[in-house]
This record gives C-alpha cells, structure tokens and sequence, in this order.
C-alpha cells in the first residue's frame, strides 16, 4: 500500500499541470482553441453549433490527449527508474497502471471542467453538456490507458509524438464513436459502450505496456 | 550449505550478436568478483542477467534448445549503473527521498561526501557526483549483494577510496560485491572473470 | 548463428513456392476478374458497377486477413522470438496496406455512380479507413524501430493490440452506422447469388495465392539483406586494423 501510494504521489508530481515533467495547461488551453476555432471556421449558425458542438469538443479531448505523451514513459526509461523499480519486486505492470490513474488525474478532470466553457463557445444546451460530460468521463480512462500504452511502445523513438498521433487515431476511434455517438441517441447505451471499451483498454495497457518496457530493457 | 550466488548456464545475445554463453559463476558470502573485458563483451549484460533484468538466452539450434539458465541468490540483490534513476529536476535530496521512501530508510549524504548539494536540482551534478548519489541511492535499499556496474567512473582518488571501502564494508556484513569495472580497483582476494574466456 | 538455422529451410523452401504462388494467384485472379467482367450478368440495382466487387470484396478479406496473419507471427515472435516470425509480420504489413487502399478506392469507384460523392461512410468502407490507419501506424512504428535499433517486439505488441482493436471497431462501426444511417454499398439482392459467388470465391484464392507469393518473396529480401549485412560485419570485424582481440585492457587484480 505504500508502495503504491508513494509511486502514484511521485507520478502526479510529474505529471499534473505545473508538475515537473512540464505538464502546463497548454492542453487545455488548446483544447479551448479548438472550440473557439470551429465556429470560425464553420460559421456561428447557432443551430449548427448546437448540432454539432459535443461532437468537436470529443475530437478536441482526443488530440489534446496526444500532447503529454512522449513525456509519460520514455524519461523514466531512459533514467533506469523501471529497472530500479523492477529489482526492488515491482512489476513493470504495476508501474504502468499506476500511471495510467496518474495520467488520467492529470488532464481528464480539468478536461471536464473546460467542457463547460467550450460548451458556452458552442452554444450547447445543458442536457448535451451533461451527456458530453458523462462521454468523457467513460472514455477518457481508455483514452489514458491507449495514451500510456502508445507512450510505452514509442518510447525512445525519435519522431515520438507524431508516430504515436498516428497510432492513437485506429485505437481511440472506437471510443470516440461510442462517446460522440450517445449525444445522437436518447439513452445512455453509447456511454455504456464506450465506458466498457475503456474498461477493455485499461486491462489490456498494463500488459502491452510492461512488455514494451521488458522489450527497452533488451535493446 | 547453499552457495549465496549460483548462477548456472548463462547465456546472453545482444540483438542476434551472441556475447557470451556457457557462463556458471558460484560465489561464497562475502565474495568479490571483478568483469573484465573489452567494451561491448557483455559485461552490462551480465550484471543485468544477475539482477534479474534481463533473462538468460536459450542457446542450442531452434527447435531442440535447452533450457535457459538460472540465477539463485541467497538474499536481495541491488544494481548500481550510469543511470541514477534520480529525478533530474528535483533537488537531490528530494530525488533521494523517493527511493528512500520506498525502502523505508532516511536519506544519508554526509557518507558519500553530498551534504552541502542536498538542494542542488540532479541535472547539475558531475559525473562523480552523479556517481556519489547512486551508491547513496544504492545504501536505501536493504540489499544483501551488491552488483556495480563502472563504479569508480568519474571519482576522483578520494571517491575511489570511498567506493573501495564501501565495498569491503559490504563483503564484511556477508555480502557479494560484483563489479564491472575498466579501471584497476584495490580489493583483497578478488576474483576476476574474463568474458572473453566464455564465447557463444 | 542459432537464430538463423532455420533461414536455409525457409528459404529452399520459399524459392519454388514464391513463383508458384504468384503465378497461379495471378492465372485464378486473371480467370476471376475475366469471368466477372463478361461471363456474369449485370446486378439488378446497381448495373455494371457491381463488376469491381470481384476485386473489392476479396481486398477487404484479404486486408483483415493480413492483419490477422500480422497478428499471428506477432504472437509467436513475443512468446518463441522465432526471428522469422518477426521477419513475416513485417513483410504482411505493406501488402496488407496495399489491399486494404485497394479496397478502399475499389468502394469509392463503386458508390460514386450510386451516391454521387467519392466517398460514403459506408460501414466496410468505414472500417477498412481506421485498418488502413492501423497497418500505417504499424509500419511507421517497425520502421522506427528498425532505425533506431529498439526490440523487434514493439511492433509485434502493437500488432496484437491492435487485433483486438479490429473487432472492437467493426462493431462500432456498425453501431454507429445505425445511428446516422449513412449510404451504404452493398449488392441489390441481399444473398449472393451463385453465380457472383463462385467467381468471387475464385479471385479470392487468385488474391489470396499472389498476396502469398508477395510475402514469401519480401521475406527472402530482408533475409537476403540480413546475410549481406552478417558478411560485411564479420568482414569487418575480422580484417587487420581492428582492436577488439588486441592485448587485454588493465584490471586483472
């Protein structure tokens, strides 16, 4: 218990907004962008907006998830932190899930915070905003999963971000249709999907990503 | 009465190169063992099959390969390499803490020459120092044997001299000491271990 | 070299089976496409166009195919590091790609006379754009690694996390079809008709045989290459000049 206590205190030092590795909130300010910028470009037609709105706030939670992710497991890599971690009977596993809850900390609750004002910007109504909020809250933990998974296997790679973009987009799709898709429905199955999806993907991260660590380890 | 490191069969590849293979090494309580060769001969591979990071690699043709060797320690074994796994943003202090933690053990610089850099961020230190930190690192945990990969790189005479009696307390308590190291290192009764004697 | 006792069977093996492949999957898939371009009659709804089906549907298996197959040596390098099995992955991906696009642009001839657009979010067209963006994903990591020298078994893990991504998306895809019900590209008659089927089932194993033949034939390059590159390096290694058996280095105590 203190073990997992004492890891998780130290991975959301690192990775909270004004934590260590840099985190700042430039993910939500981008995120917010991302809001203002689509009614220029789409025209401010509020009945458009208003149709379309919580599908453009769940594209933008996507991409501003890619941004933290070079930083989420190559560093303790490549400080050996794993192999201490490893020697003192620490699975790899372990480490890996422990950072996907600190990941998830460190930007889905802010995240569902900022939906508020991006929903104003959007001119959504509360009742999609409430069915926006409750998407992020089942996706984003598979997002954090996929997010540290892909952080995992990319460690070390140089061109890092834009190659693991381009793996989050086939991964996270399903969770996007899921969590998008239930502001086109009157109940809630798409949030049950999605919500079930994530919890597929935060079985499946500890695995792949202990064995992309193991795999680092031998290189 | 079982030998505390019993270490049977080892064989190591690095990528498809094969580094060594055929490899037993059985060392008594309060032991020392010195690597040598040139680098790249597996020297850090080694050290790292003996901790546990690494697994022993199969050897024999594919289909009808024997299985792989095996490391049997009597006791917990801790690992020292370049890498310090100290956060570089934090203040050493702080950076040790976390191990320390861990362990369940208080930081203690004044032995390894660290106390007026306790508030100094990891990122500044020199390589000596960075090499200080990791045996201060190293005393956290409540190892029995301790594996030494390069440890006298970057200390100066007086740091050799820390390093060498650090080693001689640990062999005294009953530990093995398994060095990797280029440089002569001044230890009674050391045995070496060539790996160039031991090819695939 | 252990790794490599097994590259001289693979590869005697793979050199008749290479041409063999090819050839006869180019004679099935020639015989195929022949018949269905003038032996099949036109499709009720969709006319003429319902031809480039031969083509369309067997890229669409043979794209998820690919990365089934992709999956599969994936495992088995991650659990028996059977060099080959890495080699095999790598070598589906691209051509598992090719189809896969293939099968993509072959949908969007089909649909344009029908929907006027080049593109409809058709639920099989849907799904093979995010396979399309896995094998991308999956060839832009191997080739990483391969450059910077990291594990092979990176790209194998993602191999196989994204197999059970594959079912997790078709079913999202269909159920996000049924929300928007978007136009879809499908026969005018619901069952296939015998006698689409049979030429269907004909240039599949045409496509099948030659996307065979294209893997065994990029698996002998890269091992082919590998060989080149073991010769250089024991060249290398062991001409004059070369330090690494010179004198021992200090440290014997």
């Amino acid at each position: 218990m203190r073990v997992f206590a004492t890891l998780l205190r130290r991975d959301l030092a690192m990775l909270l907004p004004g934590g260590r590795r840099g985190q700042s909130l430039l993910p939500f300010l981008f995120f917010l962008a991302i809001a203002m910028l689509y009614p220029f470009a789409v025209g401010p037609d509020a009945d458009l907006l208003r149709r379309t709105g919580g599908g453009v706030i769940w594209v933008a939670a996507l991409l501003a998830s890619i941004l933290p992710l070079d930083r989420l497991v190559a560093p303790d890599i490549e400080q050996g932190v794993f192999d201490q971690l490893a020697i003192r009977g620490i699975a790899d596993e372990a480490a890996i899930a422990i950072r996907v809850l600190a990941h998830w900390l460190s930007f889905a609750p802010l995240l569902m915070v900022a939906a508020l004002p991006a929903s104003v910007l959007l001119n959504l109504d509360g009742s999609t905003l409430s069915i926006v909020v409750l998407g992020l809250l089942a996706g984003t933990p598979g997002l954090a999963a996929i997010g540290v998974t892909i952080a995992a296997l990319t460690a070390g790679l140089r061109g890092g971000t834009a190659l693991a973009g381009l793996l989050l987009v086939p991964l996270a799709t399903p969770i996007l249709i899921f969590g998008a898709g239930s502001l086109a429905r009157p109940d809630d199955g798409g949030i049950l999907l999605a919500a079930a999806i994530s919890l597929v993907a935060l079985a499946i991260a500890p695995f792949a990503g202990g064995a992309a660590i193991r795999a680092a380890r031998d290189s | 009465m079982q030998a505390a490191l019993v270490a049977r069969d080892l064989y190591c590849r690095r990528g498809e190169r094969p580094l060594f293979g055929g490899l037993n090494i059985t060392l008594e309580a309060g032991e020392a063992l010195h690597l040598v060769g040139p680098n790249g001969i597996g020297k850090t591979s080694l050290l790292q099959m003996l901790a546990g990071l690494r697994k022993p690699a199969r050897h024999g043709s594919f289909n009808a390969a024997g299985p792989p060797g095996d490391v049997l320690w009597q006791g917990i074994v801790s690992y020292l390499e370049d890498r310090t796994a100290l956060d570089a943003e934090l203040p050493l202090a702080d950076a040790l803490a976390f191990w320390a933690r861990l362990d369940g053990r208080p930081v203690r610089l004044e032995p390894y020459g660290l106390a007026d850099l306790a508030d100094v961020p990891v990122r500044y230190l020199s390589t000596g120092q960075r090499r200080r930190a990791g045996f201060a690192r190293l005393s956290l945990q409540r190892a029995d044997h301790w594996l030494l990969d390069e440890p006298l790189n970057g200390l100066d005479t007086q740091g050799c001299g820390m390093v060498e009696s650090l080693i001689a307390e640990k062999r005294e308590a009953g530990g093995i000491v398994i060095v990797a190291s280029h440089q002569p290192i001044a230890v009674p009764g050391l045995r070496t271990l060539d790996l160039r004697d031991h090819p695939w | 070299m252990h790794g490599f006792a097994n590259p001289k069977r693979f590869l005697s093996l793979a050199r008749w089976l290479t041409p063999l492949f090819m050839l006869s999957g180019l004679l099935l898939a020639a015989i195929a496409l022949a018949w269905g371009l003038f032996a099949v009659p036109p499709d009720r709804l969709m006319g003429e166009t319902v031809r480039i089906m031969f083509i369309h549907v067997p890229a669409a298996w043979l794209g998820m195919g690919g990365w089934t197959a992709l999956a599969i040596a994936s495992l088995v390098y991650l659990v028996w590091r059977h060099p080959l099995a890495d080699i095999a992955a790598r070598a589906v991906a691209l051509p598992g790609l090719v189809f896969t696009v293939i099968c993509l642009v072959t949908g969007s001839i089909w649909g344009r006379p029908t929907w006027g657009t080049w593109w409809v979010w058709d639920g099989r067209l849907t799904s093979m754009l995010v396979l399309a963006f896995l094998y991308l994903g999956y060839i832009a990591l191997a080739q990483a690694v391969a450059r910077e020298g990291a594990s092979a078994r990176i790209p194998a893990i993602f191999g196989l996390v994204g197999a059970v991504n594959i079912p997790i998306i078709n079913r999202s895809v269909v159920w996000w079809n049924s929300l928007h019900q978007p136009p879809s590209i499908t026969m005018g008659n619901s069952t296939i008709d015998s006698q689409f089927l049979v030429p269907l089932l004909l240039a599949t194993a045409g496509f099948s045989l030659l996307m065979g033949g294209i893997v065994l034939a990029r698996m002998r390059t890269v091992l082919a290459d590998m060989q080149a590159e073991a010769r250089f390096r024991r060249k290398v290694a062991t001409s004059g000049g070369n330090h690494s058996h010179q004198a021992s280095l200090q440290g014997t105590a």
